[in-house]
């Protein structure tokens, strides 16, 4: 279980996430959602250490994530796989190689500089990109794929670190719609078949329903919502999304990822101002 | 709601010509600067155009003394004469190019191993970036002669010497070259081995090197040229060489040999920049062919 109680993070005079305080059982699909600036990414940041906590604690099954150090915190960031918006592969690396990383830890740093990897690895390396459909590109240097392939190597990345979380920065906010729906089906498999955590930030609300279990809604900083996705109503949504004052209509189908029967555009939206839903 | 355009493009010419009047009082302050420096600076360094006016025939006397006599049916014969030396000088040239090529290897892996520390975005804490750019700075801001002039002290005339200074020269050059290489990456490559786990070492490895490698090696290839001219000069001052020989030629007024080595000089660093571009290209050809 990931417990995070009081996460603060300030940058000089900007509280970007404010006292955030929530529980997330092991083998849940977390989703959170808010508008951009609202503390998604710096939150997600924290959990892995690569945003610093301004203060706060981080807690998993007993462990003080927020003191590690060192090794300690190579090996808790190894357990707690990350993915990115930008998907963060090297793209000058073959895809092999950006899969491989994912065991940098697993092994003394001599080798991995000296770019050596046991046929084991490399057999877990491909029988992951099988699992992400990427075995026709095992050699090829990662920017010579699509926008999709490189976030399912990014996601093959991730899981041959053999992580029990994983923390996905808006995976498809860079992605069409079906490698967006592609990306999300291999995200709920790893989370239904290996029984991973997946805390998700999305900016598109019918993911978020259709693929979370549980959903957290942001705004400046702190949680206002946290509840079944059930629960995430249109007033809810408005809360979430809507600026102070502002007359603006929320339709959660402008963002929507689905491709099939795209529904009926809200009448109520398309008039009035502009300041929607920022994606 | 957007205010009234009329009231915006007001407030926005009124704001743009804030800014123009600024640029322009900005760009009258800096021309003033500019004069009064270059006018102290022209006090001090004594440059006065009549001298310079005056001076300029006496260069050509020089060059005119340097060029041998050379007859058309004594071709072969004049130009043995001329080049009496040739062998030797080109022993004393392979000399200077090995110099060269020898600070340029140990050089470059100096700046390697320094560049990294050096950088910024890599460093980790200011306190070892501020220390490890010093150190380059002031292996690269000395002149290669003024170490080339200790070194001749401390370990004796030849080649060693020149081969010291010019490595501690290169050293820092590349040191800081590699370093704002370094500086210029795409971060987010460093936070998915991060992210993956690796430390320090697998960082630069994994996402620094495949972006910065060919930068790298232009730099270094750049750099030979450099070198093998710096490795001729540090030879006046006892560093071995061809510039050795072709200080001892100046002061003693061997006026046709200097116009010898000095040709053979300018055809060799010829030769290299055309080799040193040729490599470049295909190396920038690659990788944007990728």
């Amino acid at each position: 279980m990931l417990k995070v109680e009081g996460l603060t993070k300030t940058f000089g005079t900007l509280t970007a996430v404010d006292n955030v305080s929530f529980e997330v059982p092991t083998g849940q699909m977390l989703g959170i959602i808010g508008r951009s600036g609202a503390g998604k990414s710096t939150l997600l940041r924290m959990i892995n250490r690569l945003t610093e906590p301004t203060a706060g604690r981080i807690d998993y099954d007993g462990r003080d994530v927020a003191a590690l150090k060192g090794r300690a915190l190579r090996l808790w960031r190894r357990e707690c796989a990350m993915i990115f918006q930008q998907f963060n592969l090297v793209p000058r690396l073959d895809v092999l190689t950006n899969v491989l990383m994912g065991r940098l830890s697993y092994q003394p740093t001599a080798r991995s500089l000296l770019k050596l990897f046991t046929p084991e690895e490399r057999a877990l390396a491909v029988i992951t990109l099988e699992r992400v459909e990427m075995t026709s590109a095992v050699l090829q240097r990662a920017d010579q794929l699509s926008g999709g392939q490189q976030q399912r190597v990014a996601i093959a990345r991730a899981l041959v670190q053999e992580p029990r979380i994983l923390l996905a920065d808006e995976p498809i906010a860079s992605l069409d719609p079906r490698s967006a729906a592609r990306v999300m089906d291999i995200l709920r498999s790893i989370n239904r078949d290996d029984g991973i955590t997946v805390i998700c930030n999305l900016h598109t609300i019918d993911t978020a329903r259709a693929y979370c279990d549980r959903i957290i809604g942001m705004r400046t900083g702190r949680v206002i919502f946290d509840d079944h996705p059930k629960v995430l109503d249109h007033e809810r949504i408005r809360e979430i999304y809507v600026a102070d004052g502002s007359d603006d209509e929320i339709d959660e189908y402008i963002t929507s990822t689905t491709l099939p029967g795209i529904p009926p555009i809200d009448l109520r939206s398309t008039s009035g101002g502009s300041n929607r839903i920022p994606t | 709601m957007p205010s009234q355009p009329s009231v915006a493009v007001a407030r926005f010419e009124e704001e743009f010509a804030r800014l123009r009047r600024r640029q322009r009082l900005q760009l009258l302050a800096f021309s003033a600067i500019f004069v009064i420096i270059s006018h102290a600076a022209a006090d001090v360094s004594n440059f006065r155009l009549d001298r310079l006016i005056a001076g300029l025939p006496r260069i050509g006397e020089y060059i005119g003394k340097t060029i041998p006599e050379i007859r058309l049916d004594t071709l072969p014969g004049d130009i043995a004469y001329w080049y009496y030396g040739f062998f030797k000088w080109l022993g004393l040239l392979f000399d200077t190019l090995l110099i060269a090529l020898m600070a340029l290897i140990f050089g470059s892996l100096g700046g390697f191993l320094l560049c990294f520390p050096a950088s910024r975005n890599l460093a980790g804490n200011f306190a070892i970036y501020f220390v490890f750019r010093r150190l380059a700075e002031i292996a690269r801001t000395v002149p290669e002669i003024v170490y080339a002039l200790i070194f001749v002290v401390a370990f004796g005339i030849g080649p060693f010497a020149g081969f010291l200074a010019l490595t501690i020269h290169t050293i820092g050059a590349m040191g800081k070259l590699y370093a704002e290489a370094n500086e210029n990456i795409d971060e987010r490559q460093l936070e998915g081995v991060r992210a993956a786990g690796g430390n320090w070492f697998e960082v630069i490895r994994f996402a620094v090197l495949p972006q910065v490698l060919p930068n790298f090696t232009t730099y270094t290839l750049w750099r030979l040229e450099l070198n093998i001219r710096s490795a001729a000069i540090v030879g006046f001052v006892g560093a071995g060489g061809i510039g050795q020989e072709l200080y001892h030629a100046i002061s003693f007024n061997y006026y046709e040999d200097v116009s010898a080595i000095v040709l053979m000089v300018v055809a060799t660093i010829m030769v290299i920049d055309l080799i040193c571009e040729q490599l470049r290209h295909r190396l920038i050809g690659k990788e944007s062919l990728q």
